[in-house]
């Protein structure tokens, strides 16, 4: 069966699951360090953003989609870094895609990266709950945009 | 030896001051022989940023919990824990963690579970010892394997189960959660879930005290006087009152659990970990919406 992962999320898969299970916490606070700032017009209108509800910590996210290429913005705050990995593993690697790219992405990916057992499931339905809010809101702006 | 407790007068006045230390405390005693400093976070990595010398990280996801069963790790599960660590009976254990200490008091209530002697919750947690600039570090030095006994589990005392609850249906009951997820209200997207269970609302009869209201701004627990007046003279309950708390999935609830029972001294406190996604999904379980406790 074809695997709709984005070739950017399968490295990063590749990049977890090459790794013992300590570096891989590593690995995810690597990426949380590299969250890029928001833009400014969101810096400054940061109730444009979505709430992910399904993480305990605020994180909020907001998608544009200009000519079917679809860019994903996020933010949430330093002292939550699990977050903020999980958002900026989803900001690099859906950067960039057409629209449909996003919206094949399987549902199941969170679970695919080696972080179920030492990051444990509950903790990855906020990465799930990012995920399903981006595609929602690329399918949203694809259709009006 | 004894690790002595923290003289800290507004301790003093609560009914366990025994249990609860300051960060001034810890600074003070961190290294002595017999003292186990734990971190225990609701974000997993936090500890990797940094934390303090010598912690041992105890997650409750992934190191307190059964891998399969809803339910907590045996004796077996957690003398295993406990030696990985080079952790003794007879170690007084001192637990911090983020977020006004909310999963660091669950790490709390477990080990309680297992009536590991002497744990001691630190005061305001890992961000009122940052905030003070105290030292925190990535290193983490190699432990000796301890050798802890094999203590059975008892959940007599401080854990109630569904039927537990359902018999307690008219006796106090504190939902420490925020008060839309008490009221049960709905958000107007569709088809959005509520979290972790089917239906929304509270336990009937159920008194809101949301968790935090128990902390100030830094994180550490009100005064005395002033946890009687959040849960006695506004929330109504009477000394000797039998109580079951719960939220979600125990976390919150633990956090609130602790300030009843070792602060204003309740003798009967019991954490309802199968919470609301246990009720809030329980086929015919009443259940009560808005802002009123409801009618048992």
């Amino acid at each position: 069966m074809t695997d709709f992962t984005p070739p950017a999320l399968r490295d990063t898969r590749d990049g977890f699951l090459e790794l013992d299970e300590r570096s891989r916490l590593e690995f995810l606070l690597e990426f949380a360090n590299d969250l890029p700032p928001l833009p400014v017009h969101y810096a400054e209108h940061e109730d444009e953003l979505e709430r992910v509800e399904e993480c305990q910590s605020p994180v909020f996210i907001i998608v544009d989609v200009d000519d079917d290429v679809v860019t994903v913005h996020a933010t949430a705050p330093l002292e939550a870094p699990t977050t903020r990995g999980f958002a900026s593993i989803l900001v690099h690697g859906l950067t960039g895609l057409a629209s449909q790219a996003v919206l094949d992405c399987p549902e199941d990916f969170p679970l695919t990266l080696g972080l179920t057992k030492i990051v444990s499931p509950l903790r990855l339905r906020g990465l799930s709950g990012m995920l399903w809010r981006i595609k929602r809101q690329v399918a949203e702006k694809s259709v009006t945009g | 030896m004894a690790i002595p407790i923290d003289n800290t007068p507004k301790f003093q006045a609560y009914a366990h001051p025994e249990v609860i230390v300051s960060t001034e405390w810890l600074a003070d005693h961190l290294g002595a022989p017999g003292l186990v400093v734990v971190e225990s976070d609701e974000d997993v990595l936090l500890y990797e940023v940094g934390h303090i010398s010598g912690a041992a990280k105890i997650d409750w996801h992934t190191d307190l919990n059964d891998a399969v069963v809803r339910d907590y790790i045996n004796g077996h599960g957690f003398q295993a824990l406990m030696n990985r660590h080079g952790i003794s009976r007879d170690d007084t254990i001192v637990i911090y963690g983020d977020n006004k200490n909310w999963w660091a008091t669950y790490a709390l209530w477990v080990f309680t579970l297992f009536g590991h002697p002497d744990v001691r919750l630190l005061d305001g947690g890992r961000e009122k010892w940052i905030a003070e600039g105290r030292p925190v570090t990535t290193d983490v030095a190699p432990v000796a394997e301890g050798s802890y006994p094999l203590v059975a589990r008892n959940d007599e005392n401080i854990r109630a189960f569904r039927d537990d609850v359902v018999a307690h249906l008219g006796k106090p009951l504190i939902d420490v959660r925020s008060p839309e997820e008490y009221s049960g209200e709905r958000t107007h997207m569709p088809n959005y879930p509520q979290e972790g269970a089917l239906r929304g609302g509270h336990i009937p009869g159920a008194l809101s005290v949301p968790w935090a209201r128990a902390v100030s701004e830094d994180g550490t627990y009100k005064s005395r006087a002033e946890l009687e007046t959040l849960y006695l003279t506004d929330a109504g309950l009477q000394k000797g009152d039998d109580i079951i708390a719960y939220c979600r999935i125990g976390e919150r609830s633990s956090h609130s659990w602790f300030a009843l029972k070792y602060l204003l001294g309740f003798e009967t406190v019991r954490n309802y970990d199968g919470s609301w996604t246990e009720w809030g999904s329980l086929v015919r379980a009443p259940i009560a919406v808005g802002a009123e406790p409801g009618r048992v």
